[in-house]
């Protein structure tokens, strides 16, 4: 997993609240038994027409917010569906982080599992930051060392995250490689379960 | 004397195998898994020369993007080469792991929270997991049952434990008896409704209360299934005897002493006199009618009885213009009556309500009477075990003899990932549990409901008040 540390980028607002992970990837792209390939179908309803032409109009298709690494996006942000492709379509298009004032469990859990970052700041600052990312083609800064985001204008906001989160994103870690430090524990819990609970077996 | 825990918490605890890192390392005794969603976690084991740990607390089926039709001509037969690709890959994985596996086309196969059940392999106390977010249907069974996403299935087929944080309680009281033609499906919509999708973030729900106790184990199935559409991590019920007789006798149960060494485990998963609960909300059942929802998230709720929100009452600009775009989707009026908005199709199935007593209440309502003739109507059962038993009671013919198609099982249209799906600008009143923009066709419009409501809508060729047939 790459390490997330700082990322200067663009950013777009999504206004929307309750954005669900059918619209972030819809379900003809989760025939796939790959991860990579899947920035094609991000927002797929949403960037392209009946006939797959881009939607001019929509966010992510102007000029000025092309190469975008950042999304600020309404509440309740990933609800929906369990599928992970919604983390791998955001990366894979080229998005590092989503600023919202709430994410969906399920969602965040996923989004950590790959490196992708989730900023949740109060509605007020949402909003606040949205609007200076109405023009598109400014620089945002994230800094995960530092837990602040800095918007065009200079005026910067911290975010909290979970201590432990925040490292696991700075160190890139595998999260199966550190569970299996801890087999010899599994393996205790599995026999004493074997002894009282003879039943669970297949 | 020791602290009071809720349901939650015993489970929890039971499971607790070491902390690491702020995270609890979480037993999980079974693993259900489909051709969707594991993939890259098998790719992933492999890239990394790791194997699977439990292969025998873990069970496979095909459900995602099977076609209703013609399963019997097996994986080849899959017209899709998309979907057979991924069909083959799951058996090919299963294969080489060891893991049991109800291939498409066998009488056992079905949708995964259907299967689990009615197999005997969703018990009380288990923690369940599946990279699906409905997972949360065993719960009805008193267990922890959680979906998640493809990277954490990979961690569960290496380790057979998953990495979690604690979630809070929240207890769900529904209490009072309900009015004839409301159900678990009602009482769902009414709890997403009163709090909202977002409404059960960061929580476990336990739904307690005279109501949940009088529900059948089908009808608690459909309200734990739909608790993730409240955003909780986890929905359950205490295991009563209405748990114990739905488990007796089926093929993974146990038998004989092990019964009752089971049974006595089973009886110590309850919710203490005292515990905490960070969050509670009362539903007084018998003042519910029949829910369908109106917009494109499934709190947007109303009676059948009621109108549809007009944006113009909203004074917050942006919660106006989301009611605005959702009424734009869907095609209807600001404060029109929602059951004045005409159905094109009916969609009866998925996990949701696709078991037998959901076919018995539909076919209830269908018998003797004529789906309307612009509307295209069919019946998917969760289970080729479901269907068995739905032609053995003569549901089928019902169904037919009123003009519904009867269909092979599996998810089907409850997210169009095989043929089935709706055309833009379609209206469909479906039995699933997502009325999100696109999720049964690009274009398509959902209307949540019970599966007797599906029916009446189908008779009406509306959206209509079953009481009034
Ligand atoms: S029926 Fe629908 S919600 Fe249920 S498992 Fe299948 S796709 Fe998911």
């Amino acid at each position: 997993m790459t390490p997330f540390t700082r990322l200067d980028a663009r950013a777009a607002p999504l206004l929307e609240a309750n954005i669900d992970t059918d619209q972030l990837i819809p379900k003809q792209f989760l025939k796939t038994v790959d991860r990579e390939g899947l920035g094609a179908g991000l927002l797929y309803e949403w960037r392209f027409d009946e006939q797959g032409r881009e939607k001019p109009e929509f966010v992510l298709n102007r000029p000025e917010y092309k190469g975008t690494g950042v999304l600020i996006a309404g509440d309740n942000f990933g609800c929906g569906s369990s599928r992970e492709h919604a983390p791998w379509a955001l990366l894979d298009y080229g998005i590092r982080c989503v600023i919202s004032s709430s994410f969906a469990d399920i969602f965040s859990g996923n989004s950590l599992n790959n490196g992708l970052l989730l900023v949740s700041l109060p509605e007020e600052q949402v909003k606040a930051l949205q609007d200076e990312a109405k023009g598109g083609n400014h620089i945002f800064t994230v800094d995960l060392e530092q837990q602040t985001v800095v918007a065009p204008s200079g005026a910067s906001y911290r975010f909290e995250i979970d201590p432990n989160v925040r490292n696991k994103l700075l160190k890139g870690l595998d999260a199966i490689g550190e569970t299996l430090e801890y087999v010899g524990d599994i393996t205790r819990f599995e026999e004493t379960r074997r002894m009282t609970q003879p039943w669970v077996s297949a | 004397m020791a602290a009071a825990k809720t349901l939650y918490d015993k489970i929890w605890d039971a499971h607790a195998v070491a902390s690491s890192d702020g995270d609890t390392i979480l037993y999980i005794d079974l693993h259900l898994i489909h051709e969707v969603t594991t993939p890259q976690a098998f790719a992933g084991l492999r890239a990394s020369h790791r194997s699977v740990r439990r292969p025998d607390r873990t069970l496979a089926v095909a459900d995602h993007n099977t076609p209703t039709e013609g399963q019997s001509l097996g994986v080849a037969g899959v017209k899709d080469a998309e979907a057979r690709l991924q069909l083959q890959t799951l058996e090919r994985n299963v294969k080489d792991a060891g893991i049991e596996f109800f291939p498409m086309g066998d009488i056992r196969n079905g949708i995964v929270h259907v299967i689990g059940p009615e197999q005997g392999r969703t018990q009380p106390g288990m923690t369940i997991v599946c990279g699906d977010s409905h997972t949360s249907t065993h719960g009805a069974f008193g267990a922890l049952a959680m979906g998640i996403g493809t990277s954490e299935v990979e961690h569960v087929l290496a380790t057979q434990t998953l990495r979690q944080k604690k979630a809070k309680n929240f207890r769900v009281l529904i209490e009072g008896t309900p009015v004839p033609g409301v159900g678990a499906k009602d009482y769902a919509l009414a709890v997403i409704g009163a709090i909202g999708t977002a409404g059960g973030t960061g929580y476990a729900i336990e739904y307690a209360g005279d109501a949940i106790e009088a529900l059948s184990m089908e009808g608690r199935m459909t309200l734990c299934n739909l608790t993730i559409e409240a955003g909780a991590k986890a929905g359950m019920i205490a295991p009563d005897q209405t748990t114990y007789d739905y488990i007796l006798g089926r093929p993974s149960a146990p038998r004989g002493a092990a019964w009752e060494m089971a049974l006595s485990h089973w009886k110590t998963f309850f919710t203490d006199e005292g515990a905490h609960f960070d969050r509670e909300v009362r539903i007084d059942a018998s003042a519910l009618v029949p829910m369908v929802t109106w917009g494109t998230s499934p709190e947007d709720v109303v009676r059948i009885d009621g109108v549809v929100p007009n944006p113009a009452d909203f004074a917050d600009e942006a919660k106006r213009a989301q009611v605005q775009r959702a009424l734009d989707y869907m095609g209807l009026e600001p404060g029109q009556r929602i059951d004045q908005a005409k159905v094109d199709r009916v969609f009866i199935g998925s996990c949701t309500n696709s078991r037998i007593e959901d076919l018995r209440s539909a076919a209830g309502v269908a018998k003797g009477r004529k789906v309307a003739g612009h509307v295209y109507a069919m019946v998917v059962p969760g289970s080729g075990l479901v269907k068995a038993q739905a032609e053995a009671e003569g549901l089928d013919v019902i169904f037919k003899e009123a003009g519904f198609d009867w269909r092979e099982p599996g998810c089907s249209m409850c997210l169009a990932m095989n043929p089935d799906r709706l055309a833009p600008g379609e209206r469909c009143a479906s039995t699933s549990n997502r009325n999100f923009e696109g999720r049964q066709g690009r274009g398509g419009r959902t209307h949540l409901l019970s599966p007797a409501m599906a029916v009446a809508a189908a008779i009406a060729g509306r959206l209509a008040d079953v009481r009034d047939l």
